[in-house]
């Protein structure tokens, strides 16, 4: 999910690095050619997509905790099923991530020591709170929406593995967005308190979705590169137009108002939706959002109370190892 | 004490008898074992496959692809080792 905000290719810091080999390059991605782990790249090319790539399975990972705050507390068995099985996937989507990133380079305990040390970002969406049941409702229509939105294109990106990782991942997404979908309406059909409390959930969420896909495109000063590299296809406005225009009639299916009441529908068909406030934008990705610092501890927690383990199934190779080595001897 | 980097394995999926394993992504763990395991939670979530491999990704040896010019080429250029390179007339039918 969710690397729309968080692109910010490197400068083009090209110059040292072979003008043949660069030029060749540029005619496989424009040729459409996928790029393969082994192949010569652009060292500014490896970078993006290390941070990009290792940006998005930070938000995978951390996108577990908001939801996982309601698996104990669903409604129904039926609805804790589908909970606990959205919130593996997006482990899963994690570690498809994790190891895409990793075919760059770098080290999953590298890539998970920087996120840890609070040096590597995630998606603003997670720092906000999960309050009641129809915000799980809401997170699985809405932010996983807007997630589709944005990893579609993602399928085709240049680098093989990244496309790769995003083909299977968006065809579980759908089934997150669904479920989401579903909860919402249950709400909706049901009392007016129900529905209530789904209206409160849109309210709080709609605006921090709108903010997932990023700075406006005229203050956006990195899209260029990841452009010209096929890593990015559609610019953030275009994918955020694209999302309210598909999102306005699901609302209005459900019967809750889209908290925009400046929003107005244009002769072509788009909603036009009203000025986002960035200033709260940055300050979620700064740390100050309502929720940073509880994430991070529990990732930190989490990290730690695994050591042990960890510690133990390398041990335990270690001495199968040895044993084989002994045995081998005799 | 700081743990080891887990190992990189390789995973390879059957998805139904009669198909080759295919490869489908990696995972780390610290032995084969635990990697089956792993593999199992993580690409097999909805009922992709009937077999799994795991390999360890150090075992694996890859061609280099700078070299794939002189790997392959000699494959390119003899098109005689394709059946259309060969001509049969119509009237003999299909062959």
């Amino acid at each position: 999910m969710y690397t729309q905000a968080l692109n910010t290719a490197e400068a083009d810091d090209r110059s040292l690095e072979d003008v043949a080999k660069a030029a060749q390059f540029q005619a496989r991605i424009d040729a459409e050619e996928r790029i393969e782990p082994n192949d010569w790249m652009p060292a500014a090319y490896r970078k993006t997509l290390t941070r990009q790539i290792s940006q998005h399975a930070h938000s995978e990972i951390v996108g577990m905790l908001p939801e996982g705050n309601w698996i104990t507390r669903a409604p129904t068995l039926r609805r804790k099923a589908a909970l606990l099985a959205k919130v593996q996937d997006e482990c899963g989507h994690g570690l498809y991530l994790y190891a895409a990133a990793e075919t760059l380079g770098a080290s999953r305990e590298e890539l998970v020591d920087t996120m840890l040390a609070g040096k590597a970002k995630y998606s603003s969406i997670f720092n906000y709170p999960t309050l009641t049941w129809a915000d799980i409702g809401t997170i699985g229509w809405l932010v996983d929406g807007a997630a589709i939105m944005n990893q579609i294109p993602l399928c085709r990106c240049s680098y093989g593995p990244y496309a790769r990782a995003m083909i299977r991942v968006c065809k579980e997404e759908s089934f997150h967005q669904r479920q989401g979908y579903e909860i919402m309406l249950t709400l909706c059909r049901g009392s007016d308190e129900q529905k209530a409390m789904a209206q409160d959930a849109l309210d709080r969420w709609w605006w921090p979705v709108l903010m997932m896909f990023g700075p406006p495109d005229a203050t956006s000063q990195h899209s260029d590169t990841s452009t010209k590299w096929k890593i990015k296809r559609f610019s953030n406005d275009e994918l955020r137009q694209k999302f309210v225009d598909a999102t306005v009639p699901q609302a209005q299916y459900l019967g809750l108002t889209i908290p925009d009441p400046g929003m107005t529908q244009d002769a072509d068909g788009h909603w036009r939706y009203s000025a986002i406030d960035w200033t709260e934008f940055k300050q979620v990705l700064a740390g100050n959002g309502p929720c940073n610092r509880d994430r991070m501890a529990a990732r930190r927690k989490s990290h730690d109370e695994g050591a042990w383990v960890r510690e133990a199934a390398a041990a335990y190779a270690a001495k199968r190892a040895q044993r084989q080595t002994a045995q081998a001897a005799e | 004490m700081t743990t080891p980097n887990t190992p990189l394995w390789e995973v390879f999926i059957r998805s139904r008898n009669g198909l080759a394993h295919k490869h489908v992504g990696s995972l780390h763990a610290s032995d084969a074992t635990m990697a089956l395991q792993a593999a199992r939670d993580i690409y097999t979530r909805r009922g992709e496959g009937l077999s799994i491999w795991v390999v360890p990704s150090t075992a694996i040896t890859a061609s280099d692809p700078a070299e794939k010019g002189m790997m392959f080429e000699p494959a390119e250029s003899k098109i005689y080792r394709h059946p259309t390179f060969y001509e049969v007339p119509e009237e003999v039918g299909h062959m």
